[in-house]
């Protein structure tokens, strides 16, 4: 039996490279920012790029926040969350104050460099990641794969257990968690070469 | 660890790849979509599109071609050329683009990079500056394709983009653009140093001592050149490249 892939349309960026790579692993997808097709869903990635605060706020007027809410703690989908995506799991983000699902424990805060001539903000570029534990996710990578990063803030105060990857940009940061079915990536799997293709295969063979 | 992105900047004229030297003297080079497939096999950081006619010939970049580029890349990747409205950004956007470069508008309009910033976020919106030197010394950011000035310094340039919410800053210097004799290093430094945005260096690499040097005594944090990644050799006949992994590291 084929399973009911959805990749979340919540206005909030590009989705059509996350819909090309699924198609190019050779997955088939529903792309729908429709809660009735969220409820529906097997598996649930949630892409996207832009303001916190304003996502959270279309989420809640189009029905999303409570729809997603029931599929993740309800009903127990797979969800994989990318850059803004993965954001939105934290309790909590400085961009824009505004709370979010509170699915994984932590706020979302700024990046606050020692150096800001060295380290520009966004953390732009390709950075490796450090696996901080064992993970279906991480199936078939080399050791410290690289990612591609584009992002002004970063989830902090997270509970250790989550943490799933590290990355180091003057400090040490959390660039994934997993909690139960829950995966959070900072990075663009979507665009970070074979290996984030690999990891994008590695949640859909779930 | 965190690298600085080596970026090969591909030229579009009528929808074909072009290299320039000065900003003049066109060399066709190929079809940028089989240019983007030979870059996913040499697994390029990003790419950069520029459709050098767009603002002339008052249109933006395609957005068709924009959506073949992107149904192939496996890198990230900006394009620019003659964007001026929301709707051109979204588009593009939609397209498959992960960030769109303004040029002639952020110095026509400034409150547009705002407008855009605020719309897609800071992240999306790169601008770039076309530096030109003056005839009696100091420099001076141009624009379209190299030909209307714009009064500004290209540090007083960049302070306000970085105020009004760009996300990253083009350089480019369009004395050194095809003389792949090294890129105007003080020019790079005097930028990244002025903004805390990242800083992409264009114009003049012609070796990979020269990225390193952008890196290392020029602060950008992306690298990016035509002709060193189009050409081959000292006739500069045309074979797409790009440097290893390993050449890649510039500690």
């Amino acid at each position: 039996m084929s399973q009911k892939l959805l990749i979340l349309d919540y206005n909030a960026g590009n989705l059509r490279s996350v819909v090309k790579k699924v198609e190019r692993i050779g997955a088939s997808c529903l792309v729908s920012g429709n809660p009735a097709e969220v409820l529906k869903a097997d598996k649930i990635i949630m892409p996207g790029v832009g303001h916190f605060g304003n996502a959270v706020a279309y989420l809640k007027d189009t029905g999303l926040y409570d729809a997603l809410n029931e599929a993740v703690s309800v009903r127990k989908t797979p969800i994989l969350g990318i850059c803004l995506g993965m954001q939105l799991m934290a309790e909590y983000s400085d961009e824009g104050q505004s709370e979010g699902f509170a699915w994984v424990k932590g706020r979302i805060t700024k990046f606050q460099v020692s150096d800001p001539v060295r380290f520009k903000v966004p953390h732009m570029g390709w950075n490796t990641v450090r696996c901080k534990k064992e993970s279906v996710l991480n199936k078939g990578f080399e050791h410290d794969p690289s990612f591609y990063f584009v992002h002004s803030y970063h989830l902090a105060d997270a509970d250790p257990a989550d943490i799933l990857h590290e990355t180091v940009y003057d400090y040490s940061f959390v660039s994934a968690v997993e909690k139960e079915h829950l995966f959070g990536v900072q990075y663009h799997p979507e665009k970070s070469h074979e290996t984030g293709e690999q990891l994008m295969r590695n949640f859909l063979s779930l | 660890m965190f690298r600085p992105r080596v970026i090969p900047v591909l030229l579009l004229k009528n929808n074909g790849l072009v290299k320039s030297e000065g900003f003049k003297q066109f060399t066709y080079i190929g079809d940028p979509i089989n240019a983007v497939r030979i870059f996913n096999d040499l697994r390029a950081d990003e790419l950069v599109f520029l459709d050098i006619e767009a603002t002339a010939q008052n249109r933006c970049i395609s957005p068709e071609l924009v959506k073949d580029i992107g149904d192939e890349a496996n890198m990230p990747f900006a394009v620019g050329g003659g964007i001026r409205t929301i709707q051109e950004i979204r588009e593009l956007i939609h397209a498959g683009a992960e960030k769109v470069i303004i040029n002639a508008a952020a110095v026509k309009d400034p409150e547009f990079i705002r407008k855009a910033a605020e719309t897609f976020g800071s992240s999306t919106i790169v601008v770039c500056m076309d530096v030109k030197k003056k005839f009696l010394g100091g420099l001076q950011t141009w624009t379209i394709n190299g030909r209307k000035a714009s009064g500004k310094s290209p540090v007083e340039f960049a302070k306000q983009v970085e105020a009004l919410g760009a996300g990253e800053l083009i350089v480019q210097s369009i004395d050194r653009d095809g003389k792949m004799q090294g890129y105007d290093l003080e020019l790079i430094r005097n930028v990244s140093e002025a903004v805390t945005i990242p800083v992409v260096a264009l114009g003049g690499a012609g070796k990979l001592g020269d990225l390193k040097e952008a890196y290392k005594n020029g602060k950008a944090t992306g690298l990016a050149a035509g002709s060193l990644f189009v050409y081959q050799g000292s006739m500069k006949g045309v074979l797409i490249n790009y440097p290893e992994r390993g050449e890649l590291s510039f500690e």
